[in-house]
């Protein structure tokens, strides 16, 4: 009887926040005078229609497991890194600037140098938000957001200036990398296995680094009391930085992976604002790893789906960022309502 | 000369009239204790529904109010999912921001680069034939007079009314504040919703007088982080947060006047160069903090009183949720 009331439990907890989005997007859906039923199938065959489709979400759905993974190092060390965004475009920017080294294209293992560079562009990037915050006291949400503008502009910078394409500089990006430095897909679909698996062996890596080793422990506990750490030896101010540093490093192969797997080139618009959708994955999996994965997924499918709203609905593809953000708002207020019964209970 | 100064302060208190607007609500909400970090979004709802309401009506003053209610209401999100029910401020706060400013996007679609209402401009007649001040003052919007008072009035409702020492106390002390029986969530709440009004009064400026019109992107893309950096710049105080407000308008307008001056420069740098200057700034008032400086201040009188000049205090509780029913 224990067992099934436990198991109903924890269906409420995972539907009701779903229930809840459901009846607001439906809600606004109808206000915006659309049919709520056909959007919600647009979006969804838009996102698994097809084998092409179910690559095009796959190809969201590795940065985006990318950056969220990587985003529970610095929440385990109480940070809020909202500049992963920023390290995303730096990751790219390395890594393309890496491959324009070799204008006419060479060996496959330079790819491997360029995802190398993006790491580390993303893990710079991410130093200077932890330095700003342990040595400068400015808050990590600040010098991150700043720091994601400036990755923008650094871009575009590029884009128009040093790295324009010859005769036209426009918002399309810069010249394609060799053919040769494109990772190769799987019967031309858009997304790589190579991705794929990098994405995975990174979920495994950020499981054991912060559930099975002792770093993971120092971090977790940093995050928990910066305080008390400082007075048991733990220099949180070191844990910051490191969590940092390869919170960013993840997010900059991400962004490494977006040029050499998905455009082939350096775009204004090359992290897709994924840095800002996985803080919301992040939070809606409670910081748990195994939940990653599948919320990125439909996340991704949200995302791909959405395309498809302008185009037969006459609708904005920010829906799907509204869905999600009414998700995980909806995830806290079930939360936030539960806990407070339970406080009553408990009193009473 | 003077002439041309006039202008360029004219201009100075347009541009500034969000970013005081939303410094200023802000402010009083995090002397309340709360950080509303969804600054940015609901300055772009508000924008979006401050145009839609007067396009449709075409009456710009419904359109403000609209912006108002807007802002109120999407405060009221946070304070009900942080404040009522404990979740994090921060967290809430930063979900709000993307989910406001995707359905001001989603919902917007249809007014996108549409001919709407504008507020007018009022003609102010005793100062309008004064020399300098007429330039700057004699000629301008209603929300360009209502910030103007607007600063001084919120210094004086903060730090010399009854009210406002009610409101700092449930910032710094709320334990000590219900004691006193001050209802500590109540006045929370109320001082969240107000902030979200002035916040949402700022995105119907912008809409209405700074940059009419609406589209994807609006121009207020930012503004909303920056006013959130100024709070911190203002230590939590109305008159120097306003002063830093003035201060980013005046960085906006010179940057528009230096990319007409050297177009060799592609504009998108100087787009994002209040960005950096925000981060330089909250490196400048924390300046007295870092280790190094601080023992050198020790030695050096003058160091210290300059760093202490800069240095600025954040209300004690903010940000930390406050359950009266944990304490007896």
């Amino acid at each position: 009887m224990r067992t099934f009331r436990g198991v109903a439990y924890r269906t409420g907890q995972v539907f009701a926040p779903v229930v809840l989005a459901v009846i607001v997007t439906s809600i606004l859906l109808a206000v915006s005078g659309a049919p709520p039923l056909q959007t919600l199938a647009i979006l969804l065959q838009g996102g698994i229609g097809s084998a092409a489709k179910l690559a095009l979400s796959a190809s969201v759905w590795v940065p985006l497991t990318l950056c969220s993974s990587a985003l529970l190092f610095t929440f385990a060390a109480g940070l809020w890194n909202i500049g992963v965004e920023g390290q995303i475009i730096l990751g790219a920017i390395m890594a393309t600037g890496f491959l324009r080294l070799f204008p006419e294209g060479g060996s496959v293992l330079w790819i491997g140098g360029a995802l190398l560079a993006g790491m580390l562009g993303g893990a710079f990037w991410a130093l200077l938000s932890g330095l700003l915050r342990t040595w400068g006291r400015v808050h990590e949400i600040f010098s991150g957001l700043g720091l994601n503008f400036v990755a923008l502009g650094l871009t575009l910078y590029l884009i128009f200036g040093p790295w324009k394409r010859p005769g036209i500089a426009s918002m399309s990006g810069t010249e394609p990398i060799a053919p040769s430095f494109w990772l190769a897909s799987y019967l031309n679909l858009p997304c790589s296995p190579v991705s794929l698996l990098l994405a995975l062996v990174c979920l495994a890596v950020v499981a054991v680094l912060l559930g099975r080793t002792r770093w993971g422990l120092r971090l977790k506990a940093v995050g928990q009391n910066p305080n008390a750490a400082l007075l048991v030896g733990l220099e949180p101010n070191r844990r910051i930085l490191e969590a940092m540093a390869v919170c960013g490093a993840v997010a900059g192969l991400a962004g490494a992976l977006q040029v050499v797997g998905v455009y082939h080139r350096l775009l204004p618009a090359i992290s897709s604002q994924y840095g800002y959708t996985a803080l919301l994955v992040a939070m809606l999996a409670s910081y748990r790893v195994g939940l990653i994965p599948i919320i990125c997924f439909f996340f991704a499918v949200l995302t791909v789906g959405s395309i498809q709203l302008p185009l037969q609905l006459q609708l904005d593809s920010s829906l799907s960022g509204v869905i999600q953000g009414c998700l995980v708002l909806a995830f806290f207020l079930v939360q936030g309502i539960e806990a407070k019964l339970r406080m009553q209970w408990g009193r009473s | 000369m003077t002439d041309a100064l006039a202008h360029a302060l004219a201009g100075i208190l347009v541009a500034g009239v969000p970013l005081v607007l939303a410094t200023l609500g802000e402010t009083l909400t995090e002397r309340a204790g709360v950080i509303n970090l969804s600054l940015d979004g609901t300055i772009l709802l508000a924008a979006m529904s401050a145009f839609a309401v007067s396009f449709s009506s075409n009456n710009a003053w419904l359109g403000l109010t609209a912006a108002v209610g807007v802002g109120c209401l999407a405060a009221a999100v946070l304070a009900v999912v942080s404040l009522l029910f404990n979740r994090s401020q921060l967290a809430i706060g930063f979900i709000l921001t993307l989910l406001w400013r995707d359905l001001a996007y989603f919902l917007g679609h249809p007014y996108a680069r549409q001919q709407g209402a504008q507020l007018p401009v009022w003609t102010i007649a005793g100062i309008k034939d004064l020399p300098f001040l007429g330039v700057v003052l004699g000629q301008q919007t209603p929300v360009v007079y209502f910030s103007l008072f607007l600063i001084p009035f919120s210094w004086w409702w903060l730090c010399r009314t009854r009210a406002g020492l009610r409101l700092r106390a449930v910032g710094e002390d709320p334990r000590a504040a219900y004691v006193r029986g001050i209802w500590v969530v109540g006045t929370r709440i109320l001082y969240t919703l107000l902030g979200g009004a002035l916040v949402g009064l700022a995105g119907g400026a912008y809409s209405l007088a700074v940059k009419p019109g609406w589209g994807r992107p609006q121009g207020a893309e930012g503004a909303g982080w920056i006013a959130l950096a100024i709070v911190i710049f203002g230590g939590w105080h109305p008159l120097r947060a306003a002063f830093g407000a003035y201060l980013f308008a005046a960085l906006q307008v010179v940057s528009i006047q230096l990319q007409d001056a050297f177009p060799a420069i592609p504009a998108p740098i100087f787009q994002v160069a209040p960005f950096p200057v925000m981060i330089l700034t909250l490196l400048l008032v924390n300046i007295g903090d870092i280790g190094w400086l601080h023992d050198l201040s020790l030695r050096q009188p003058w160091l210290r009183r300059w760093l202490q000049r800069l240095q600025v205090r954040a209300p004690a509780a903010l940000g930390q949720d406050f359950q009266p029913e944990e304490d007896s």
